[in-house]
């Protein structure tokens, strides 16, 4: 019906307004106001039309916020990964069938989703990964081990790399699949982190039997298909825009105690304030490059700018605390349903935001992508590249 | 909306100004021209007066000017700084000519609206007579005393200020100048050629954009803004500084892409170990690092750039600047050393333009107020408050 239109952002929040106009909030349960949302094409306005979108450019999203404020959301934070990583990577590569099947739970957040990657064997190095696919007839059988998944406790599905032939070399024999969670053969254990609580799991696959259906992207291809992910994990984690911001908590308690302060804290606040502002700066001028389709390569360096921000402000802000830093909110071995870099107490946020340099790849790892990919300087010597994975010292 | 990023029109300016820099100014160029009598290149500053129109960018085109805005300017700001090119447009066609839009504005501003039409023309050049240390917090440190005099507007004036860049080429000194007793205040103008204006050269660290000293013994010159008590000039020179703060941000960022960039292009070709150095991981993620910083660099040059050019509140102003130069400061400073210690001993020559690149940025970090002024200056601005 609106085929090849090009969006306003008044023709987006007049779309909007309609959409609220049509819906009675209060006659409506949680649910079935965000699958209404999704089907009206104001749940992602980039996506194209029947799959939550309106084929809009990105930045109009803003205005579909602003105009549904205070409407029941999709609690971002327990779905990030399936926001994030795996709905870009399905709508670049799976069939219509894939589609249509898996991106409206997932924005609604009926079906949470996990990051099936890491292996014990292979973090940095991904493509090294050992878990085995092997095909069966119309299935796959999975075994293998894959470590450090969040939340894969709550998750309905997960994206998975598998190897489909160990004969090649490493980034050639790969597979992605989306792996049900609910299969036999798939257990998941808790692995407790430094914050007291197991975000994070080991999983372990058993003899997991996939349909081909659940394939995403042709044989062989998982090594591409998985760099969408990646990059898309980059910019889900430098892009986070917590409503809370770290800066604005550390400064929230600069102000209110000022028996803390300090000379030497003054001065370092002071620099991480320039340079919270700078990445936001950052942050947005990137915003604008990717609405008028020319996104700059600034976006690798997000995560990596990030991580240390936060890092810094959290650490600071345990010291500016002094006394009360010595304590910790909870240690209780619990397993939260979402990831919440900012909530809770200020030894915690030290704590999580150790593992913003190492999750979606560590800060060693991006500097080696900006460096060859953005600034072409010479690659690492790979003794690795032309190997068949099998004959891979290990 | 402002933008931060640049609209097709920056674009060609931008082109404009970078084709006609490689052609007129080379780093043999500028390595020559330091250690020449006259540290400005009046020939280029010709050029590009006469094909960008750089003189009178700011000025508005009643009086001859190109009427643009702070954007534009930064532009061309980035371009200079890539060329360290040594002429007077941020003293001149920025700082001085900010000072006197002010002045315009403030009334009667005859005198400053002729002066505009002046430098304009590119016929003249001319330098506001203040430290290029003094900053928007610190607007005016050496005192000048006036007395009214002869003609109405005129003015007659002596004292002595130090520090001040672009005098030696100005033809007009903008001094901030306060009558006996304190309850006025005034900016005149002074023609450099008149008795009793003496500027003496100070050996500089930045030979591209020398400092002077600036005497003046009982100097005839013309009241362009005059004030009850000193608050009124005084907030034309903080204005001024804090423009010319803003958009250096921008020759920063120039001054330090080009860094990055030569220093890119030397170690993939230099080898070490029968590898190129820039093979190594301590250099690349070195470079990796300085990338980032310039990035940011960009997003903060870009939005004081588009602040100093709207009409947004005051105090988004402020903000913007003292980020831009905050962190812009350090950035260039940071981006000239690591292009003088990755290029090895040829970075430590005479011969090898690094030094320029170097002596500019660090003199620049002095510029218009330390980045610990600025970041000390954010403490009121957004609510960071000193211990008690
Ligand atoms: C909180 C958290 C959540 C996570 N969630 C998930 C998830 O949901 N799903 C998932 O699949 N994975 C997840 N991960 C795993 C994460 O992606 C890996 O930990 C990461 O890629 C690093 O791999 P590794 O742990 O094996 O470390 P290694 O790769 O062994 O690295 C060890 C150290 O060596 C450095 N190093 C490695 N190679 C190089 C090199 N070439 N040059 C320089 N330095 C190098 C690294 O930077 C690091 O400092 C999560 C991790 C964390 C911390």
């Amino acid at each position: 019906m609106t085929a090849g239109v090009t969006w306003s952002e008044a023709a987006v929040r007049e779309r909007a307004r309609a959409f609220l106009a049509a819906n009675d909030l209060s006659a409506m349960d949680r649910l079935d106001f965000l699958r209404a949302r999704f089907d009206a094409g104001l749940a992602w306005v980039h996506f194209p039309e029947g799959l939550g979108g309106l084929g809009a450019p990105r930045d109009l999203q803003a205005a579909v916020e602003h105009e549904l404020r205070g409407t029941p959301d999709n609690r971002p934070g327990r779905i990030g990964i399936g926001l994030g990583m795996a709905a870009p990577t399905i709508l670049g590569f799976g069939t219509e069938e894939q589609k249509r099947r898996f991106l409206r739970p997932l924005w609604t957040g009926e079906e949470v989703w996990c990051q099936l990657f890491s292996e014990p064997g292979a973090g940095s190095d991904l493509a090294t990964l050992a878990t085995r696919a092997v095909r069966d007839g119309g299935e796959w059988v999975v075994d293998g081990q894959k470590v450090w998944t969040s939340v894969a406790h709550t998750a309905r599905w997960a994206i998975l790399v598998a190897r489909t032939d160990p004969d090649v070399p490493k980034h050639r024999g790969l597979t992605y699949f989306v792996c049900d969670m609910t299969a036999p053969g798939v257990e998941v254990r808790p692995l407790r982190q430094i914050t007291g609580e197991a975000e994070f799991n080991e999983v372990f696959l058993t003899g997991v039997r996939l349909p081909d259906s659940l394939r995403l992207g042709a044989v062989g291809d998982g090594w591409r298909v998985a760099q969408t992910t990646l990059m898309n994990e980059r910019v889900a984690i430098g892009g986070a825009s917590d409503r809370r911001t770290m800066i604005g908590t550390v400064c929230e308690t600069w102000r209110t105690r000022p028996e803390l302060r300090t000379h030497d804290l003054h001065q370092r606040l002071l620099r991480l304030w320039v340079e919270a502002e700078v990445l936001r700066l950052t942050g947005a001028r990137l915003r604008e490059q990717l609405a008028v389709g020319r996104p700059g390569p600034e976006g690798s360096g997000m995560k990596l700018s990030f991580a240390r921000l936060h890092q810094e402000l959290s650490g600071l802000e345990v010291e500016l605390l002094a006394e009360d830093g010595l304590a910790y909110d909870d240690w209780t071995f619990r397993r939260p349903e979402t990831v919440d870099f900012v909530g809770r107490e200020a030894g915690y946020r030290y704590l999580r935001a150790k593992g913003n340099s190492i999750e979606g790849g560590t800060s060693e790892i991006l500097r080696n992508v900006i460096a060859e990919r953005v600034l072409g300087l010479p690659a690492e010597p790979r003794a690795d590249k032309d190997i068949p994975w099998k004959d891979l010292p290990r | 909306m402002t933008t931060l990023l640049y609209t097709d029109v920056e674009e060609e300016l931008r082109a404009a100004v970078r084709a006609l820099l490689a052609d007129a100014c080379p780093h043999r160029a500028v390595l020559a021209r330091i250690e020449s009598a006259t540290p400005y290149d009046g020939d280029l500053w010709k050029a590009l007066a006469r094909d960008i129109g750089a003189a009178g960018l700011l000025v508005p085109e009643e009086l001859g000017g190109a009427g643009a805005s702070a954007r534009e300017a930064a532009v061309v700001l980035e371009e200079l700084g890539r060329a360290v090119a040594p002429v007077p447009f941020l003293t001149s066609a920025v700082v001085a000519t900010r000072a006197l839009l002010a002045a315009r504005t403030a009334g009667p501003g005859e005198a400053a609206g002729e002066l505009l039409e002046r430098l304009a023309s590119g016929e003249v050049t001319a330098a506001l007579a203040v430290s290029l240390a003094a900053s928007p917090y610190r607007p005016v440190r050496g005192e000048v005393a006036y007395e009214a005099a002869g003609a109405a507007g005129e003015a007659v004036v002596s004292g002595r200020v130090t520090g001040v860049a672009g005098a030696e080429s100005a033809d007009v000194l903008l001094v901030p100048a306060s009558a006996p007793g304190g309850e006025e205040s005034a900016l005149i103008a002074v023609e450099t050629r008149e008795r009793g204006v003496e500027v003496t050269p100070v050996t500089s660290l930045d030979l591209t954009r020398p400092v002077a000293m600036v005497s003046l013994g009982s100097v005839r010159g013309r009241i362009v803004a005059r004030s009850e008590g000193p608050d009124g000039v005084r907030s034309i020179v903080r204005d001024a500084l804090a423009f010319g703060a803003g958009l250096l941000a921008s020759e920063q960022l120039g001054l330090a892409e080009l860094c990055l960039t030569s220093t890119l292009e030397y170690v993939k070709e230099r080898r070490q170990f029968a590898r190129p150095v820039g093979s190594f991981q301590a250099i690349k993620h070195r470079l990796a690092d300085l990338w980032l910083e310039i990035g940011g660099a960009r997003a903060a040059a870009r939005n004081a750039a588009g602040a100093l050019a709207g009409r947004g509140p005051g105090t988004d102003r402020a903000v913007a600047v003292a980020v831009a130069q905050a962190h812009c400061g350090e950035v260039a400073v940071h981006a000239a050393e690591e292009c003088v210690q990755l290029h090895g001993g040829i970075g430590m020559t005479w011969e090898h333009p690094a030094h320029l690149y170097l002596k500019r940025a660090k003199a620049d970090q002095i510029a218009f107020g330390t980045p610990g002024e600025h970041r000390n200056a954010l403490a009121d601005l957004v609510d960071v408050p000193a211990p008690v």
